[in-house]
C-alpha cells in the first residue's frame, strides 16, 4: 500500500519531465532552444563551407572600395568614384527623402479623404468610397508602374513643357521643374527666430495651461501661437530684405537647366505610395472618428461645451487614440514600400547598395544585411515610438 | 357627402409631406444640397467626375479597339473610324492564353483548368456552411492542395512540368493560395507562441515575427532568391518557386500572428480561466473555448493579411518569376506591340479588384454570419 503511493506521488523524473506540469514547460522550452541553435548551427556553418569552397570571405571592406556607377538623384556628392558606403548613404537618403513626402502627402489626403467619406453629401460620400475601394484592391506595385507609365508617356518632351503657376512648374517626361531658392545669409536671422517662435509658443502653452487651471481664464493659445510661429519669422523676413533669390528652370537644348528637379521615378513612386497609402489612412481616420460614441459630443454639449472646443478637447484626443497606433503602422508600410522604386529605377537603398552594388562585388551577403539592418532599425524606431504613445494614452481606469 | 374622414373640433387633418421633402427633389435637397458647403462640395465634385470619367470611358470603351493583329493595325482601325486611338484591347485578346497560363505546355493545359475546378471545389465547403454532404467535402477540400500539385507538377503517370514553365495568373493563384492555405496555421502557431508563458518560446516566436515584420517582402524575397543557396549544404539546388512559396508564407504567417494575438488579447481572462477551472487542458481550453473566439474577432484582420499577400504576389517580377505582369512586360518586347504597357496594367489591375474585393466582401459576410451579439 505504502509503496504504491510512494510510486505514484514521486513518479521517476523522466516520467515527470514530460507528465509534469512545470517540468514539461522546461523540457519543451530546452529542446525549442536546441532546435534553434542546431537549425543556425546548420546554416552558419553551410554558409561558412560554401563560402570558402568559392573563395569569398564576410567582410565589409568592399565598401570603401569605388563604386563605378552613377546615381541620377543625389542629396549628397557624389559621383562613380565614390566609394560603396557613400552609395549606401545616397540610397539610404532616397529611401527617406520618398518616405517622409509620402508620409507628409498621404496624411494630408488620407486626412481629407476620411473626413470626406462621411460626408453627408451622398455624391463625394461615393466617389470617394469608390476611389478607396479601387486603390485598396489594386497592388501597390501596378500603382507605381501606372503612374511612372503616366509621368513618362503622357507628360510632353521639356520643349513642349507643360507650364503651371505662371511659370514656376514645368511638367515634362523627364521630371517636374520649380525654380529653386537660393538663400543668403541673412536667412540665418529668420530660422533663429523661427526657432524662438516655437520655443515661446511651447512655454506659452504650458504658462496658459496652468493660468487657465488657477484662475479658469482662457488665451488664445491658437492665435498666439501662430503668430509666433508663422507671423513673427516672415517679419524678420522682410526686415531682412527679403534674403532669397530664385534659380529660375531655362529650357537649354533638349531640356531644362537649373532650378529644382524632381525626376520622373521619384516623382511616380513618391505619388504612387502616397495615394495608395491615403485610402489606407482615410479607412483608418474613418473608424477612428465613427469609434467616438455620439455620447461624448452630447454630454460635452450637455456640459455647456462650445462646439470647437468640443472637438479639440473632447473629439480628437479621443479619435486620435484610435488612430495614431494603426497610423503609424502605415507610415512604417509607406517606408517598406519605397523599396519597390526598383521596379522603376528610383535609386533608393535596396537599388544602390542591395542592387548595383551587390552585382558588382558579388557580396550577396554583406549587402542585404546592411539593407535588412537598415529596415529594421526604421521599424524598431516606429516600434518605440508607438509603445511610448500607447503608454502615454493609455486610458487611466479607475 | 366629402371623403374626408370627420374631424374633432381643433385637429387637423394629417397633410401628405410637401414635394419638396420626398421624391426625388426631397432626397436631392437632403443628400446634396444640404448646405452651403454641401452645394460646393457638389459642384465640385460633378466638375472633377466631368474631366476625369468621360476621357477614361472614351479611351476603355469607345475608342477602344477590340480586334487587330498588331499596334499599327490598332492606329489604322481607330483613324479608319475616325477617332484617336483608345485602348488597343486586341492585344489582350491576342495574349490571353499566355497572360493565364504562362509558359505551360499547350497540350497539358487541361490540367491547369481541371486544377481551377477542383480549387473551386474544394473552396465551396470551406467557404459556406449549408452544402449538402459538408463533412465527407471538407476531407475532399484537405486532400485536394495534393491532388492539385500533382496535376500542376506532374510525375506519376503525366509528363512533369519544371515549375520555371509556370506563369501568368496561375502563378499568381499558386503563390496566393499556398500563402493563404500556408500561413494560417503558421499564424495561429505563432501566436499561441507569442502568448505563452514559456520564455523561451515566446523569446523565438517575438523575435520571428518582429524581424519579418520589419523587413519589406522585396528584400525577402532577394534573399530567397540570391543567398538561400549559401545557406543550404553544398550541392543542394533548390527550386526558385518553391523558395518564393516559403517566404510569401513565412512573410504573411507573421502578419497573421499579429492579427490573431490582437483577437486573443481582446478575450477576457475570464473565459481562459473559467476554462481552466473546468479542468481543461492546455490545447482542450485552445481549441474549444479560446481560439474560436479569438479566430472570430480576428477574421477582418486576417483577410486584410490575406488580400495584401495576394496583392503582394505581383512583387515576384522583381526576381524574375512571370506572373501576369512579368507576362504582359515580356509580351511587349514584341516589336509588333511595342508601347502598349498600359493596357496591360489596366487589364491585371481589373483581375486584382474583382479578386481582392470578392475576398473582401466574404469577410462582410463572415463577419455578419458570426456576429452574435449580446
Amino acid at each position: 500500500m505504502a509503496a504504491t503511493e510512494t510510486s505514484s506521488s514521486n513518479p521517476s523524473l523522466f516520467y515527470r519531465l514530460f507528465f509534469d506540469k512545470e517540468l514539461r514547460s522546461v523540457t519543451i522550452q530546452v529542446i525549442t532552444m536546441a532546435l534553434i541553435f542546431a537549425f543556425f548551427f546548420f546554416i552558419v556553418n553551410n554558409a561558412i563551407t560554401n563560402l570558402e569552397a568559392i573563395g569569398k570571405g564576410y567582410s565589409f571592406s568592399f565598401l570603401w572600395d569605388a563604386s563605378n556607377y552613377d546615381i541620377n538623384q543625389t542629396l549628397i556628392e557624389y559621383n562613380s568614384r565614390s566609394p560603396h558606403w557613400r552609395a549606401a548613404v545616397v540610397g539610404l537618403i532616397n529611401t527617406l527623402l520618398v518616405a517622409v513626402a509620402g508620409i507628409i502627402l498621404s496624411t494630408i489626403v488620407g486626412f481629407l479623404l476620411g473626413v470626406l467619406r462621411l460626408s453627408s453629401n451622398w455624391l463625394i460620400n461615393r466617389v470617394v468610397y469608390v476611389y478607396i475601394e479601387y486603390v485598396r484592391n489594386v497592388p501597390v506595385l501596378l500603382h507605381i508602374l501606372l503612374v511612372h507609365g503616366i509621368v513618362v508617356n503622357t507628360l510632353p518632351i521639356p520643349k513642349n513643357a507643360l507650364m503651371a503657376f505662371d511659370g514656376t512648374l514645368f511638367l515634362t517626361n523627364r521630371g517636374f521643374y520649380t525654380p529653386k531658392p537660393l538663400f543668403e545669409p541673412a536667412m540665418w536671422a529668420v530660422l533663429i527666430a523661427f526657432v524662438i517662435g516655437v520655443g515661446f509658443t511651447i512655454w506659452f502653452k504650458g504658462y496658459a495651461k496652468k493660468i487657465q487651471d488657477a484662475t479658469g481664464k482662457i488665451y488664445p493659445v491658437l492665435w498666439i501661437s501662430l503668430g509666433a510661429i508663422l507671423l513673427f519669422p516672415t517679419i524678420v523676413f522682410f526686415l531682412a530684405g527679403l534674403p532669397v533669390n530664385f534659380e529660375y528652370p531655362e529650357l537649354k537644348g533638349f531640356n531644362f537647366k537649373g532650378g529644382l528637379v524632381l525626376r520622373p521615378e521619384f516623382v511616380a513612386l513618391w505619388l504612387a505610395l502616397s495615394l495608395y497609402t491615403a485610402a489606407f489612412i482615410a479607412e483608418i481616420v474613418r473608424a477612428g472618428i465613427q469609434a467616438i460614441s455620439h455620447g461624448q459630443t452630447e454630454a460635452a454639449f450637455a456640459l455647456g461645451i462650445k462646439p470647437s472646443r468640443t472637438m479639440s478637447l473632447v473629439i480628437i484626443p479621443q479619435a486620435l487614440r484610435v488612430i495614431i497606433p494603426p497610423l503609424s503602422s502605415q507610415y512604417l508600410n509607406i517606408t517598406k514600400n519605397s523599396s519597390l522604386a526598383i521596379a522603376i529605377g528610383y535609386m533608393d537603398i535596396v537599388a544602390t547598395i542591395g542592387g548595383i552594388s551587390l552585382n558588382q562585388t558579388g557580396r550577396e551577403m554583406e549587402c542585404m544585411t546592411i539593407v535588412l539592418a537598415i529596415y529594421l532599425a526604421f521599424s524598431l524606431m516606429i516600434s518605440a515610438f508607438m509603445n511610448w504613445y500607447n503608454k502615454r494614452m493609455k486610458l487611466v481606469e479607475r | 357627402m366629402s371623403t374626408e374622414r370627420s374631424h374633432a373640433v381643433g385637429e387637423h387633418p394629417e397633410l401628405p409631406p410637401p414635394s419638396t421633402e420626398v421624391g426625388i427633389i426631397g432626397w436631392v435637397r437632403h443628400n446634396l444640397l444640404s448646405s452651403t458647403t454641401n452645394i460646393v462640395i457638389t459642384v465640385l465634385t460633378i466638375y472633377f467626375l466631368y474631366i476625369i470619367v468621360p476621357p477614361m470611358l472614351n479611351w476603355i470603351f469607345f475608342d477602344a479597339v477590340f480586334s487587330a493583329d498588331s499596334r499599327d493595325d490598332c492606329r489604322a482601325i481607330a483613324k479608319a473610324a475616325g477617332h484617336e486611338m483608345g485602348a488597343c484591347w486586341a492585344f489582350i485578346g491576342k495574349r490571353f492564353e499566355i497572360f493565364v497560363y504562362g509558359f505551360y505546355p499547350a497540350e497539358e493545359r487541361w490540367r491547369i483548368n481541371l486544377s481551377f475546378i477542383l480549387m473551386l471545389a474544394a473552396l465551396v465547403p470551406v467557404l459556406f456552411d449549408h452544402v449538402p454532404y459538408r463533412k465527407q467535402a471538407l476531407w475532399f477540400s484537405l486532400a485536394a492542395p495534393f491532388i492539385i500539385g500533382w496535376l500542376l507538377l506532374g510525375g506519376m503517370g503525366l509528363t512533369p512540368v519544371p515549375t520555371d514553365k509556370f506563369g501568368g495568373f496561375m502563378l499568381t493563384l499558386v503563390i496566393g493560395v499556398t500563402g493563404i492555405v500556408g500561413s494560417l496555421p503558421i499564424g495561429i502557431a505563432l501566436a499561441l507562441g507569442r502568448q505563452s508563458h514559456m520564455p523561451a518560446l515566446r523569446m523565438v516566436c517575438v523575435a520571428f515575427i518582429e524581424f519579418i515584420r520589419g523587413v519589406p517582402l522585396i528584400t525577402l524575397l532577394f534573399v530567397a532568391s540570391t543567398m538561400l543557396n549559401y545557406f543550404l549544404p553544398p550541392g543542394t539546388t533548390f527550386d526558385l518557386l518553391l523558395r518564393v512559396l516559403i517566404m510569401v508564407t513565412l512573410f504573411s504567417a507573421a502578419y497573421i500572428a499579429e492579427v490573431i494575438r490582437g483577437g486573443l488579447q481582446a478575450l477576457p481572462k475570464g473565459q481562459i480561466e473559467a476554462a481552466d477551472s473546468m479542468g481543461l487542458k492546455y490545447w482542450q481550453s485552445m481549441r474549444l473555448i479560446i481560439l474560436p473566439q479569438a479566430l472570430k474577432i480576428s477574421i477582418p484582420g486576417i483577410v486584410n493579411t490575406f488580400i495584401g499577400l495576394y496583392k503582394d504576389t505581383t512583387l515576384v517580377i522583381i526576381i524574375g518569376l512571370f506572373d501576369p505582369l512579368g507576362m504582359g512586360r515580356a509580351s511587349l518586347a514584341d516589336t509588333k506591340w511595342q508601347g502598349l504597357s498600359t493596357e496591360i496594367y489596366v487589364f491585371v489591375a481589373i483581375f486584382f479588384f474583382v479578386s481582392c474585393f470578392s475576398m473582401a466582401r466574404y469577410s462582410l459576410y463572415l463577419e455578419k454570419k458570426l456576429y452574435t451579439g449580446h
